[in-house]
């Protein structure tokens, strides 16, 4: 008898449960509305127009720089070689920690001022904690005869530009 | 006099206001004492009873203590220093030298907050070694550890926040740096660096957001972390003392030939 009233207590695993079937669709459209409320965080915390200067700046007649000079532009963060073999752009931002590096004149290096590395002017590293050399920028020459630099495209090195 | 003093205090205490707010009323009685604590939302946290030597300055060194002062002084020296400053790219800097120059105790109120803010990093640690060298983090303290080391990093993350705000070449630089350390994260990091920043480098955005975090986000994680620390030393068994360690077991002789004859 006892054995009757067990059975009919028992659950099938198949067995429709109308409880368990309203926890799964409230626990479920939480979890889709938690998802969605990380989302639209995401997409808010990251702003879609920048008011940052742009990537591409316009350095000039290329005939204002000097045979074998090196050239910074302190605001748009980069330098301006004309070597024998032509002429580049260099990133002057260290690529340790993002500080602005500087060009000694009397010693012929790139140095860092907030922890010591030290740059060829072709942007080898000579020491110091940068992780990688000092990359060179796309560099090309406008219609209007202007020297262009893109700082947000690096481009191999030792890719000297002719004029 | 002092009984005349006495009897007004006790008038008023005994009052209908003073009822309506202190609802546990006079009393001399550990019970009363006890009600007091109980029932004030601010003390509650705390225990009602505490042993003597929990409370010896050379149990503590006050150190946690000293480090909610510190706290509480950047808290209101930090909504005045707000009054006059504005968290924007022309302003900011100018401000900050305002406050310096021009405004009557700006000067005082800037370096305090400063002072308390270096004061309070120092502290924080001060208090962490003490808890660490005394061996208060263990059983059943060790969730109060834990919670220690969230308020250790929000501290950190305030000192951060707010070394960005003079807008400075120090803070500018500084915060450059610092941001430049989250793009290291693998995977995610340049997306850290983005939504700390607010935008690719050190800008209005940034300077905003760092504000934001400083003076509204950060606090209000410190205040809630602080809430439950303070608590858990009740739940926990109140402060560590040296005395309410376990014995060591006795040292019992091994018999050294039994490992020998095996």
């Amino acid at each position: 008898m006892s054995d009757a009233t067990l059975k009919v207590t028992q659950k099938l695993p198949t067995e429709f449960d109308r409880r368990a079937f309203f926890t799964k669709i409230g626990l479920g459209s939480l979890g889709i509305a938690a998802a969605g409320t990380i989302a639209f965080s995401y997409e808010y915390l990251s702003p879609n127009v920048l008011y940052e200067p742009s990537a591409i700046v316009n350095a000039g007649k290329p005939d204002n720089y000097a045979l074998n000079s090196v050239t910074m532009d302190v605001n748009s963060g980069i330098y301006l070689v004309r070597a024998d073999e032509g002429y580049f752009a260099l990133n002057a931002v260290c690529t340790h920690l993002g500080c602005l590096t500087a060009w000694n004149q009397d010693l012929g290096i790139i140095a860092c001022p907030c922890h010591g590395s030290k740059f060829k002017r072709t942007g080898e590293k000579i020491e110091g904690p940068a992780p990688k050399p000092l990359p060179w920028l796309k560099t090309w020459v406008s219609d209007e005869g202007d020297l262009m630099v893109d700082r947000s495209t690096d481009i191999p090195p030792l890719q000297y530009l002719r004029i | 006099m002092s009984t005349k003093t006495d009897d007004m205090v006790e008038k008023v205490r005994d009052s209908r206001v003073w009822r309506s707010v202190f609802r546990s009323g006079t009393g001399n009685s550990t019970l009363h004492r006890a009600l007091a604590i109980q029932q004030n939302i601010f003390l509650h946290l705390f225990a009602t009873k505490v042993r003597k030597r929990m409370v010896r300055f050379s149990a503590t060194w006050y150190l946690g203590t000293l480090t909610l002062g510190t706290f509480l002084i950047l808290v209101i020296t930090g909504i005045l220093l707000m009054l006059y400053y504005h968290p924007s790219v022309p302003q900011a800097y100018a401000d900050m030298k305002d406050l310096q120059f021009v405004v009557s105790s700006g000067l005082f109120l800037r370096n305090l907050h400063r002072w308390s803010a270096q004061l309070m990093v120092f502290l924080v640690f001060a208090h962490m070694f003490k808890v660490f060298y005394r061996g208060a983090y263990r059983a059943p303290r060790e969730f109060n550890w834990v919670v220690g080391i969230v308020l250790l990093i929000v501290t950190l993350l305030l000192s951060y926040t707010g070394y960005l705000l003079p807008w400075d070449q120090l803070a500018f630089w500084a915060i450059t740096v610092g941001s430049n350390l989250s793009s290291a994260v693998p995977l995610v990091g340049n997306k850290i660096h983005f939504l700390l920043l607010g935008g690719n480098q050190v800008n209005a955005n940034a300077l905003l957001r760092f504000y934001v975090l400083h003076c509204v986000v950060l606090p209000l994680a410190a205040i809630l972390f602080i809430a439950v620390h303070f608590w858990r030393i009740r739940k926990d068994g109140g402060l560590y003392v040296q005395q309410s360690e376990p014995k060591p077991p006795a040292p019992v002789d091994e018999p050294i030939a039994a490992a020998e004859v095996k």
